[in-house]
């Protein structure tokens, strides 16, 4: 049985963590210049982006770790897929608020049914319908197995969801706005911001790693306090 | 090398046997619902009455007025079919969950995707009935022609799609604690691409679109019922795993 006490290496990167996400932020403060169209509101989008993709990374592991939890059936993949789908959800609903804080100014409008925020919005309702279901089973096996299953299933339907919300724009046309992705908001990086984007995507790669691994950890051990619970009820 | 004809007849035999077996073992579950529905007559019965009171509701709540009409008809037909099957679905699960008959299915000793892929047969046989008696009534209350060859082939494509992934899920969905209520909070999120691509090819097809911006939806329809349907063939076993 594994031991308690926190790891030394995941002290490291807890350090390693908040130090580059202190950079990152004061980068994107200070170090990226200004856009010239949007001017201080774009500084949002380097954490924008960032946060989504780490959203995406979350739902990914989970859909991965779902397929290898069905083959070896052991529990420490189920672990990592219900935590991957926790934090997958709270990065991606950074992503939907930092996107709405955008798009404000930008589009005029905090919510407009574009196919990339049509996609993000049923992403965090199939992964909400993902921490129900498990919610409802008591019997920890099958509420793995069921958990894979449904991640596996959530995470296939996303591109499709995404190209029939794309092909439900083209054919229809817009008639408010050009609300067209990419039209309006888009501007050309220049290396300073080109820089001070990898820099956060680099950032929260590592939160998304850090944070993961305090899940799995947190996982563990609730897992090991369930199983002294009925030893003890015995 | 008179023997080898022989084993080839005998090899030949068993591989149609295997499928006959598999075909048979399928019908056996599709025939076992079809005739407790046509004793009960409860789950189609209460799938019709629902649908029937769905655009009953739409009704009064979209003012279903003729320029209306014309843009809403084929939302207003998918939300009813999506709501009808999801009652259905349920329904036809939980009566093999209550009684224990699942655990009698899964004791058969035939392939479990049989077990499945009857079930989805079964299912769908329910769908199309209510949207063959949806379909005229509607119809006839709304004075519009809804027998389209396109439509049908929107609605087969469409269904399939629903009760394929529906099926899986509404079997995940019995066996947890808020049972029926989670099927469609497992459901709708999963089958918005069908919900979409249905929606837009019906009304093409109703409004008379070119066949050119029709044709992605429909492939669209395809290309998810396909990947569903190996999906849930692949993952089926593990769902109803003791």
């Amino acid at each position: 049985m594994e031991s308690d006490v926190k790891p030394k290496l995941l002290t490291v990167l807890d350090i390693i963590t908040v130090l580059l996400l202190v950079i990152a932020t004061a980068m994107v403060f200070f170090y990226a210049p200004m856009e010239a169209v949007m001017g201080q509101v774009q500084r949002v989008f380097y954490f924008h982006v960032a946060a989504g993709w780490v959203g995406m990374l979350g739902f990914l592991v989970a859909a991965i770790v779902g397929v290898v939890y069905l083959r070896t059936a052991n529990r420490k993949w189920d672990i990592v897929g219900v935590s991957a789908v926790e934090i997958g959800m709270v990065f991606a609903l950074i992503n939907i608020i930092t996107g709405a804080i955008w798009a404000r100014p930008i589009w005029n409008t905090w919510w407009t049914w574009d196919p990339r925020l049509t996609t993000a919005t049923i992403m965090e309702l199939i992964y909400a319908a993902y921490l129900l279901l498990r919610q409802g089973i008591e019997d920890p096996d099958r509420r793995a197995r069921f958990g894979a299953v449904y991640a596996i299933i959530g995470f296939l339907s996303v591109p499709l969801t995404f190209f029939s919300a794309r092909l439900f724009r083209t054919i229809h046309p817009v008639v408010i706005g050009t609300n067209q992705p990419g039209a309006t908001g888009a501007f050309d990086m220049t290396p300073l911001m080109l820089q001070t984007f990898l820099f956060s995507l680099l950032a929260f790669s590592i939160i998304f790693v850090d944070l993961l691994w305090h899940r799995i950890r947190l996982g563990r051990l609730a897992d090991r306090v369930e199983q002294l619970k009925l030893k003890t009820a015995e | 090398m008179s023997d080898l004809p022989a084993t080839k007849v005998g090899a030949g035999r068993k591989a149609p046997g295997r499928v006959g077996e598999y075909l048979r073992a399928l019908g056996a579950v599709v025939w076992k619902d079809l005739a407790a529905e046509l004793r009960s007559r409860e789950l189609l019965t209460s799938m019709l009455v629902f649908a029937l009171l769905v655009i009953l509701i739409f009704n009064f709540a979209l003012e279903l007025d003729a320029r209306a009409r014309a843009t809403v008809t084929s939302g207003v037909l998918w939300v009813t079919f999506a709501f009808a099957g999801t009652l259905g679905l349920n329904r036809s699960m939980a009566v093999e969950k209550d009684r224990g008959c699942l655990d009698g299915l899964l004791l058969a000793p035939v392939d479990r995707s049989a077990i499945y892929f009857g079930k989805t047969l079964g299912n769908l046989i329910f769908m199309f009935i209510v949207e063959i008696i949806v379909l005229p009534v509607y119809s006839i209350l709304y004075n519009t022609n809804l027998f389209k060859p396109g439509l049908i082939v929107v609605i087969i494509l469409g269904s399939i799609g629903f009760v394929v992934v529906g099926t899986l899920l509404s079997t995940m969905a019995v066996q947890t604690r808020t049972r029926d209520v989670l099927l469609p909070i497992l459901l709708f999120p999963v089958i918005i691409p069908v919900m979409i691509a249905a929606v837009k090819a019906s009304s093409g097809f109703l409004q008379g679109i070119e066949m050119a911006d029709i044709t992605p939806w429909l492939n669209l329809l395809l290309v998810y019922d396909i990947i569903f349907t190996a999906v849930a063939f692949m993952v089926f076993d593990y769902v109803v795993e003791e």
